[in-house]
């Protein structure tokens, strides 16, 4: 199992769950979050000062897959959540020690 | 606490000290007015005399009350209902300018940070019912105690009784006397009326400090700010230009025009709630972190644009009662040209001061273009009965400029942090209102105002002395205003100190000030520096 984090912009979530969906995958969640990597934050202005948005804000999505998903998953998400511009986000995948669905008690792959 | 209730008390003590000594001047020899709290008797035949071109002169009236004695009864009838159209008018006018406080809650707390929403808001909503019962107890006596009567509304004959100073032969009123906590003659339909008018207006001028306060001032301060205010600063101003008071004389001693004439209140209203706004912010000095060691200032922006703009609308909505509403009279059909001038100062103010932005730092910032419309609506609340349409645009259209220089003025000159715009909104275009009357006021309205026959006209139309007039009042507010207030301030900061902790401020005034916060389902985090 691996857990895949993709950090993109808000507004691709809907395109990426999509995609995701089409592919099997029907559990994700999702975080409103704020952070900054090459692309710096931006400038915004008020009353005529400028100040520096430091942290932009992005959603970051968590989905859980089995193994021969992982790579499948990684690409889909990487070509959807794609505009060739910076700011775009980027996935982290780790491996996932286990998983259990509460109400049942399941566990492994059965519990994803 | 124990000082500030006893601040308070001694307040208090002193008005009803106060009393039985203006009693003494209240021993007129003219006929005692009478009252009348039911309103019945208000409005008669003699309110027809003079309503219209064609109405009826006092001696038709002489004579067919002896051959027509049921057209002298229907005569009476249609006077009370003229005085009836107009104190519903006047009423109504009222109870719009009341909402204008629900816009200045809504724009002050938009721009100012979310950590600080509660405290704003509750200066906005406390300075309502403060202020009320600081303007009832004395402010409403101070200032129309002595304004004679007011014709349209029928009545109000018991405020006769002027404190004044005589120098040279000539009376200078300086405050009324007549009308403490609306009781004895004052307790009649026209003079409450008359009260709750002048009473909203009032609370226009106390709730526009605590926009340049905001965002790190104690309530406790505020709250004795807000009796101050309410019973001895404004009332006082006003009187002395809407009051039957001294500047308003100027006219009828000097020839300087009609006097100070000020239509619904530019310097009355908005310059004394901006200059007060100027010497608050002075003595409390800027928020943390407002501006850098090398002097340059920081944004701090507000945390609801939305809330504010929609403040502003309500207040653009509430201007139509604060203008409109201050002929007094609904059958005084300048209203029509009144309320038009209101609306279209505002759109050249809220456009000329978008385009400024837009042309000097890249974008068309909405709260200043917001700024802007507020601007506007100062700048033709003086002029706005005396102009024509062209003068109005270009009386707004300064104002957005003139706007827009001031707030960089103020933060980036004077040092002097004011979060929402109150000094330059107010202050500095209260101030250009008034003077714009002097210049642009074309004769078409305003005989007999102040006593002077002839409409009022400004320099632009001929008459050099009403610039005069409007030069002294501005003055006069100016100093008096910033030198009441800013003793005010300095002494009060001694025994109620203004400012709060550093780390009361730096977490937010809510929970410390008001005990709640505004938004307490959110996490509230700051994403810029």
């Amino acid at each position: 199992m691996k857990k895949i984090e993709a950090i993109i912009k808000p507004f691709k979530l809907d395109e990426v769950k999509d995609a995701l969906d089409k592919l099997g995958i029907h559990g994700l969640t999702v975080t409103e979050v704020r952070g900054y990597g090459r692309q710096k934050g931006h400038v915004e202005a008020y009353r005529g000062i400028e100040y520096q948005v430091q942290f932009n804000a992005k959603v970051k999505l968590e989905v859980v897959v089995p193994d021969n998903l992982a790579e499948k998953a990684v690409d889909l998400i990487r070509n959807t959540a794609n505009t060739g511009n910076i700011g775009d986000g980027k996935i982290f995948i780790s491996d996932l020690q286990g998983v259990v669905r509460i109400r049942t008690g399941e566990s492994g792959d059965a519990a994803i | 606490m124990r000082k500030n209730i006893s601040f308070l008390v001694l307040a208090l003590f002193l008005t009803i000290v106060a009393l039985p000594l203006t009693a003494v001047a209240e021993d007129a020899p003219a006929p005692a007015p009478v009252s009348d709290p039911s309103g019945a008797s208000i409005g008669g035949a003699a309110d027809v005399i003079g309503a219209t071109t064609g109405a009826p002169t006092k001696e038709d009236m002489a004579s067919m009350s002896e051959k027509e004695p049921l057209a002298t009864k229907l005569a009476d009838v249609v006077g009370h209902n003229r005085i009836s159209i107009n104190m519903v008018w006047t009423l109504v006018c009222g109870f719009l300018v009341m909402f204008m406080q629900a816009g200045f809650a809504l724009a002050e707390t938009g721009f100012t940070r979310a950590k600080n929403a509660g405290h704003t808001m509750a200066m906005n909503m406390m300075i309502y019912g403060i202020g009320m019962l600081g303007y009832w107890i004395c402010g409403f006596a101070f200032q129309m105690g002595g304004v004679g009567g007011v014709a349209s509304l029928g009545g109000a004959g018991a405020l006769a009784n002027e404190f004044s100073i005589t120098i040279g032969g000539k009376d200078f009123g300086l405050f009324g006397t007549t009308g403490f906590f609306l009781s004895g003659v004052s307790y009649d339909a026209v003079i409450f009326t008359l009260f709750l008018f002048q009473m909203v207006f009032m609370d226009t001028t106390a709730t526009i400090p605590t926009g340049s306060m905001a965002e790190r001032w104690t309530f406790k301060s505020f709250v004795v700010f807000g009796f101050f205010i309410s019973m001895i600063t404004y009332p006082l101003y006003a009187n002395w230009v809407w009051g039957g008071g001294w500047l308003s004389c100027l006219g009828k001693y000097f020839g300087l025009g009609h006097g100070t004439v000020d239509f619904a209140g530019s310097s009355v209203v908005h310059m004394t709630g901006g200059v007060s706004a100027l010497a608050g912010a002075i003595c409390l000095g800027p928020r943390l972190g407002k501006f850098r060691e090398d002097g340059t200032p920081n944004a701090l922006p507000g945390h609801h644009i939305p809330m504010a703009i929609l403040g502003c609308f309500i207040l653009a909505f509430g201007w139509f009662g604060f203008n409109a509403g201050s002929s007094l009279s609904g059958t005084d059909l300048r209203i029509g040209v009144i309320a038009t001038n209101t609306m279209l100062a505002s759109a050249s103010g809220a456009f000329c001061s978008m385009m400024y932005m837009w042309m000097f730092y890249g974008k068309p910032d909405i709260s200043m273009a917001a700024n802007g419309l507020l601007a506007g609506l100062v700048a033709i609340t003086a002029p706005c009965a005396f102009v024509n349409s062209v003068s109005a645009v270009i009386i707004g259209a300064i104002a957005g400029v003139l706007l827009c220089i001031s707030v960089f003025f103020v933060e980036r000159t004077l040092k002097i942090d004011d979060p929402v715009g109150a000094i330059s909104v107010h202050g500095v275009n209260g101030a250009w209102g008034l003077l714009s009357v002097g210049l642009f006021a074309d004769g078409t309205y305003g005989d007999a105002l102040n006593g002077i026959t002839g409409g009022v006209t400004g320099l632009f139309y001929g008459d050099g002395g009403q610039l005069m007039a409007q030069i002294a009042g501005v003055v006069t507010n100016f100093v008096f205003v910033f030198v009441l207030m800013f003793i005010f301030f300095k002494v009060s900061n001694l025994i109620v100190p203004m400012r709060v902790k550093p780390e009361h401020e730096l977490e937010g005034l809510d929970q410390h000030e008001v005990a709640v916060t505004a938004y307490p389902d959110f996490v509230l985090q700051k994403t810029h520096r």
